[in-house]
């Protein structure tokens, strides 16, 4: 099994546009298994996506260091795949084109052709590879460029609140897709939410992290099989404590309160 | 079924306005006597007319079995009955009336009659400044997109260039003239080069801020997804400007019009510019009127081929770019 992810002693401060720092990432250690299914969970801009985009190498540490199967990450690659919150798919590209991107980029569209076929309907676009994104609707885009992300068989999925946008049938719907297309090929994936539920829903870990300072409060490990009843009274303890550590838990002090 | 009815009737309508519109400006036309003040000319501008009304005439008849031409002339058809009316007042406040100076007005009897009688010339005109503006455009555009891909992607680039291009961009181009004259072996090469530099920097700096305006999140996802530098200057960077790029050039071509009269002032032996300078000299009016009626011909055919182009290119910024 590849795609192990090393986050040790992780730093890193912006500077706005006042000139003043903040401290998105203050130590982060984090330690993620080949082919686990991790959901970074926290207060808005306590530094998740800043976290996400280090592993994805688009930014870098001011300290610390990450790394992937114990080899140091330099920069974005093809085998760490993300995906943003808005699709962007690029609207130039049809829907096969874009998913065919990745391939074409690295030049291995003709040895993989067939690829781009599979994934278009794995996610169940087939019939609209000629369409182009804007006459898709948003939770299509979003499974366009969830295929446009796995096409090229990342070791790893990064995912920055991929399905925020969606409501909430379509959310669920794609969250069973993502947790089919885990359970097949193995990789790791990491996603940002901010979904309680689907947070236990999806993760074999839910990683808290805490506003200021911004680091990581507590990893809660989700200790049931799939698929999981979103009502069942497991989950819904699951779903009480991560709101408790969120400091949201306040009104409800106790679970049996639910049933 | 009454309301269909009623917006069909009001379909019609609309489609029949020209055809009235040019019925009355053939009436005015001949039945009121030429003021003695112009000169005396065939009536060309009835056989316009009569030839507009023909040709929108067999449209209309086509607008029954095909509905791209039907929804074209209902769209239009006010419009064309406008221009008509407007040279019909025209008509009547020049060769009718003599209102306006007769000197800088002539009437469209003898506008039109320069295009009939002149033809050879004309046409000869036309090629030589369709090479001109062929060889302006191409050349010029090219240079535009390089210079901007340039500026855009490279920082160094930007560094050295940008302020050099605000320098040379706006500099008209009668005063390129003495340079280009030595520069050149050629007047032609040099008229060239005076439309090349018209269209060059409209393109240039469309195509830059298009490059800087693509939004990042492109180029950070086609990194992500194994693109090279290159792969991302050519297959994120560039289609993704490509309307921006489209529109500077609509502008290079608009300038390499207007450049057009100042490029055929030197040494050139035909060319519509080097025609309208000409007869602007001699104040044969109705010429310079003539030359301009072409110019406008020419600019909209080829910037309506520009669109039609444009528009097969650019399928998918339907719904997502307007301009
Ligand atoms: N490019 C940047 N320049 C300046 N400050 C930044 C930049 N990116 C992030 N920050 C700051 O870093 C902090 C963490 O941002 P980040 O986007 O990681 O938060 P987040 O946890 O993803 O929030 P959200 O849940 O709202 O998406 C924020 O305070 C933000 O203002
Ligand atoms: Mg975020």
């Amino acid at each position: 099994m590849v795609g192990s992810i090393t986050v040790e002693g992780v730093r890193k401060t912006f500077t706005t546009a006042d000139g003043d720092t903040v401290h998105a990432l203050n130590g982060v250690d984090l330690q993620i298994n080949a082919g686990e299914f991790v959901t970074l969970i926290g207060p808005s801009g306590c530094g998740k996506s800043t976290l996400l985009r280090l592993i994805a190498g688009l930014d870098f540490p001011d300290s610390g260091t990450l790394a992937l199967d114990g080899k140091k990450i330099t920069g974005p690659d093809c085998e760490r795949g993300f995906m943003f919150q808005n699709h962007t798919l690029f609207p130039w590209l049809n829907i096969y084109d874009n998913v065919a991107f990745s391939l074409r980029a690295r030049g291995i569209y003709k040895e993989k052709k067939d690829d781009v076929a599979e994934y278009i309907r794995l996610v169940g676009l087939e019939g609209f590879e000629k369409s182009f994104p804007h006459q898709l609707s948003g939770g299509m885009c979003q499974r366009a460029s969830l295929a446009r992300a796995l096409v090229g068989h990342p070791k790893v999925l990064l995912l920055d609140e991929p399905l925020g946008a969606l409501d909430a049938f379509t959310r669920m719907n794609i969250q069973d897709e993502i947790l089919r297309i885990h359970r097949e090929h193995g990789m790791t994936m990491i996603m940002v939410t901010h979904d309680v539920d689907e947070a236990v829903y999806l993760a074999d870990r839910v990683v808290i992290m805490s506003a200021r300072p911004a680091k990581i409060e507590k990893i809660v490990p989700i200790e049931l099989g799939h698929p999981r009843a979103r009502s069942s009274q497991d989950f819904l303890a699951y779903r009480a404590e991560i709101l408790r550590r969120l400091h949201f838990g306040g009104k409800v002090p106790d679970v049996e309160y639910y049933l | 079924m009454r309301k269909l009815w009623y917006t069909m009737k009001y379909k019609q309508l609309k489609k029949i306005i020209p055809v009235f519109s040019i019925l009355l400006a053939l009436a005015l036309q001949i039945f009121i006597p030429n003021s003695p003040l112009h000169p005396q000319s065939k009536p060309y501008f009835t056989y316009v007319l009569i030839g507009f009304l023909t040709v929108y005439l067999i449209l209309y008849l086509i607008s029954f079995v095909r509905t791209s031409i039907d929804k074209m002339l209902v769209y239009r058809g006010a419009f064309i009955g406008g221009v008509v009316l407007f040279f019909n007042i025209l008509n009547l406040l020049t060769a009718k009336a003599a209102l306006l100076p007769v000197l800088y007005f002539p009437s469209l009897d003898r506008v039109f009659g320069v295009i009939a009688e002149q033809t050879d010339v004309l046409a000869k005109c036309v090629l030589y400044s369709a090479r001109l503006l062929f060889f302006g455009i191409v050349f010029g555009a090219l240079a535009g997109f390089t210079t901007g891909i340039c500026l855009g992607f490279s920082k160094t680039v930007s560094y050295w260039l940008s302020p050099v291009i605000r320098i040379i961009g706006p500099i008209p181009s009668t005063a390129w003239i003495p340079l280009v004259l030595i520069a050149f072996p050629t007047a032609v090469s040099a008229s060239a080069f005076l439309v090349g530099v018209a269209v060059w920097f409209p393109t240039t700096i469309m195509t830059s801020s298009g490059i800087s305006n693509v939004q990042n999140a492109y180029f950070e996802v086609s990194r992500t997804l194994g693109a090279s530098h290159r792969y991302q200057i050519f297959r994120v960077g560039i289609p993704a400007a490509m309307p921006h790029m489209f529109l500077g050039l609509f502008n290079g071509i608009c300038s390499s019009f207007i450049t057009l009269v100042t490029a055929e002032m030197i040494g050139a032996k035909y060319g519509i510019g080097w025609y309208i300078n000409w007869q602007k000299e001699m104040l044969s009016y109705a010429n310079v009127y003539a030359g301009l009626i072409i110019i406008a011909v020419l600019f909209s055919v080829l910037i309506t081929l520009l669109f039609r182009f444009r528009d097969k290119i650019l399928v998918w910024q339907k719904g997502v770019i307007k301009w």
